[in-house]
């Protein structure tokens, strides 16, 4: 893609409207024949995250395999609130088996098909972060290590959000949630545990390994279509807001996702074979607390008895996130896509 | 072609000329052999179109079976034991979506204590799953059930196990005739999936059904358990017709038809319980043996027309359910409600101790001398001064009457 200086009328974001782009470097998204993998009707909370991540990888990934995917989906709210029977909201082949073999499911599927001679039909594993960190992550790495030929897509809303709002393996340090409650001398989520599984996906040095948000929806539609250019075992972790959750405005999902990266909370990067290749830049960066002021499992740290001591930690995960990743002063990645 | 080979290289064999579109499988003791000499077909090139997968775990055996199945591909696994548990969640799964997929059980006890040689604790535990459960008696029958069990999975859209004595079947050599591969494409068709996951019909395979619809699905899949008896007996009697022998089925007489004691167990102990039939019957007793071959679903009235005539039924079982007692033996006494045979129950076999044909002997002479009693699980071949000490010292106040023999 070639970079076009425009004048940008909208306020407080970055993301250039799709109107401003040629058509063909619009989004899939505002292609009328996109797919609509998952369709109107479904039950998503007003403001979810996960569904507007899961409908763009979709309807990216359908664009980039001429319509051919089929699709393996983890127990989780993805599941729950898009197929209660009789009603399915996908318009793709799909099937849900259990919530921890996800993972094991869409290797099974890519097996299949190759035994069939198959190959132009490509497989998706989709799973939250509990059905991918926690109790999905041996097939998982068992698919990454054996590098079975499935992209593999993590909607990552920081905890098991559709039993309750219970920590998963990726809720970040402090937050509150059912089970780490604002209690104690150290409120919300334990400092030092969690695991990063992006960082351990590309420790499996398997082709394709990206991150992306709901904030911006270009760049995760071209990593999928770049992860589709790939065979062998990919993954792509989506940090997906989640109003319930956390607690914030159904309106702010995606200045939520915009703050996380610009924050540094979340690093948004792209790897391949065990090295990071490319980053997204923050732009202009904000303090951490500006993403956590506005999410309602943050609020003990700012209440009346605010606690500085928890979001100077939090900040200082933040900085190493952006130290490692060198988030600051990096040259924006070259948008062209690779297809 | 009779051959010398050992059980579980000829299930190997047989499930190879299955033609299975993907392997998926785990390592557990006693079931290596059979997924080792699968692997060695795929790579020598000698089973093609065939993806095998050296997955992380049994759950990802069944579950990279179950994607294999939804998108329309035959698919098989084996296990045994602490895998099949491990499997267990998804178990239900594959059985609730229809998906037939075959799996060989190397029926092995589970822990603790861990203890890796035969018994039907680990098949026991999932009698409810869905799945239907065939037993063999010899590694002829452990190789033609499986021939079997592909179009019978396929015709039911039921997972079937076909479950094979660890150790005792999988590593036996003895004489097997493995059907060839012509003769194994004329009894088993190529794989119609009833459902597939197809882009250019896209559909949704395993919804949430809520409690407005639950019930009838249910129902609907009990029904079809119930339908899939008559299948199996079907499936055994077009395999007589073309391979010549007596294999499968739902339950298998032996010297039974005149008998007054009838000895029933599952899986390769009725072997033993053949010679000691054979032994009692020179002796002029009229024993016979009774193998149930289809445990799950329960062929029931099979059960009854096959004991209707004995007087004395004697059901060996090599599991029971802790806290409870017999688990074969209860169903038996169900199916024989309406009739006067008197039921014994006798669980032996855990673990891999042998159940020998004297063994047997010894058991029918204990009923016939009424020193066993009626309708209470019963443990023979246990080591009675060894349990009565430690009982001794464990409760030494507490008398009355025992749960178990």
């Amino acid at each position: 893609m070639t970079i076009t200086p425009r004048e940008l009328y909208q306020i407080g974001t970055y993301a250039a409207g799709n109107r401003l782009l040629d058509l063909d470097q619009r989004s899939v998204q505002a292609h009328g024949d996109r797919t609509n993998s998952i369709t109107s009707g479904h039950r998503a909370c007003q403001g979810c995250g996960e569904v507007l991540g899961a409908r763009f990888v979709l309807d990216a990934a359908m664009r980039a395999c001429d319509g051919k995917v089929v699709v393996s989906n983890s127990t989780g709210c993805l599941e729950v609130f898009s197929t209660p029977y009789p009603e399915s909201a996908w318009q793709v082949p799909w099937v849900h088996s259990l919530f921890g073999n996800g993972a094991a499911v869409a290797t099974g599927m890519a097996a299949g098909l190759r035994a069939q001679g198959r190959d132009d039909i490509r497989v998706v594993g989709q799973a939250g972060d509990g059905g991918t960190v926690d109790i999905g992550f041996g097939p998982l790495s068992g698919m990454f290590e054996r590098n079975d030929d499935v992209l593999f897509v993590c909607y990552d809303n920081q905890g098991y959000m559709n039993t309750g709002v219970q920590r998963s393996g990726a809720t970040p340090a402090s937050a509150a949630t059912a089970n780490t409650k604002a209690l104690g001398a150290e409120p919300g989520n334990i400092f030092g545990q969690g695991k990063d599984l992006p960082r351990i996906a590309l420790a499996h040095e398997i082709p394709y390994v990206a991150t992306a948000t709901v904030a911006d929806l270009h760049d995760l539609e071209r990593k999928v279509a770049k992860a589709m250019t790939f065979r062998g075992a990919r993954y792509l972790h989506v940090l997906v807001p989640c109003p319930l959750g956390w607690r914030s405005a159904s309106h702010d999902t995606i200045k939520l996702a915009r703050l996380a990266t610009e924050s540094g909370m979340f690093g948004v990067f792209e790897g391949e074979r065990g090295d990071v290749t490319a980053v997204s830049p923050i732009r202009r960066q904000v303090p951490a607390e500006d993403y956590l002021r506005l999410q309602g499992r943050f609020a003990h740290l700012f209440g009346e008895h605010p606690r500085p001591d928890i979001v100077a930690r939090l900040q200082e995960q933040a900085d190493r996130t952006i130290a490692r990743l060198g988030l600051l002063g990096a040259e924006p990645h070259d948008h062209t896509l690779e297809v | 072609m009779l051959e010398q080979v050992e059980g579980s290289r000829a299930v190997a064999d047989v499930v190879a000329r299955c033609r299975p579109q993907v392997v998926a499988a785990y390592p557990i003791s006693p079931q290596t052999h059979i997924v080792e000499a699968l692997s060695d077909r795929v790579r020598a090139g000698d089973l093609q179109d065939c993806t095998y997968l050296m997955v992380e775990s049994e759950l990802g055996a069944l579950s990279a079976c179950i994607g294999a199945s939804v998108v329309g591909s035959r698919a098989y696994t084996a296990t045994a034991s602490q895998g099949l548990l491990y499997m267990a969640e998804a178990l239900p799964n594959v059985s609730g979506l229809g998906l037939p997929i075959v799996m060989t059980v190397a029926n092995r006890a589970i822990g603790a204590p861990i203890n890796i040689w035969n018994d039907h604790s680990d098949v026991m535990s999932q009698r409810d799953c869905g799945w239907i459960q065939l037993f063999a008696s010899s590694n002829q029958e452990a190789v033609d059930l499986h021939v079997q069990a592909f179009v019978i999975a396929e015709r039911t859209s039921i997972p079937v196990m076909v479950c094979m004595d660890g150790f005792v079947l999988t590593h036996a050599v003895e004489e097997i005739d493995v059907p060839d591969q012509q003769a194994v494409d004329s009894f088993l068709p190529p794989f119609v999936p009833r459902q597939v996951l197809d882009p250019d019909e896209p559909i949704t395979i395993g919804s949430m059904v809520g409690p407005d619809t639950f019930t009838e699905v249910k129902y609907l899949a009990a029904a079809d358990q119930l339908a899939a008896l008559e299948v199996i007996d079907e499936v055994a009697d077009d395999f007589r017709a073309s391979f010549a022998r007596e294999s499968g089925g739902l339950v298998r007489g032996y010297r039974s038809d005149d008998a007054a004691i009838v000895i029933v167990s599952l899986g390769s102990v009725h072997g033993s319980i053949c010679d000691a039939v054979d032994g009692l019957r020179s002796e002029g007793l009229a024993v016979g043996a009774l193998a149930v071959t289809c445990f799950r679903p329960w062929p029931e009235g099979q059960v009854t027309s096959a004991l209707a005539r004995a007087t004395t039924v004697i059901v060996v079982e090599k599991a029971f359910s802790m806290g409870s007692g017999s688990i074969v033996g209860n169903d038996v006494r169900l199916a024989l409600a309406d009739l006067g045979a008197t039921v014994f129950t006798a669980v032996a076999g855990l673990g891999g101790r042998p159940v020998t044909a004297d063994i047997i002997r010894r058991l029918v002479a204990d009923v016939r001398d009424g020193e066993l009693e009626a309708d209470v699980l019963h443990f023979i071949d246990v080591d009675r001064s060894v349990v009565a000490r430690e009982l001794a010292e464990r409760r030494p106040a507490r008398a009355g009457r025992e749960a178990i023999r």
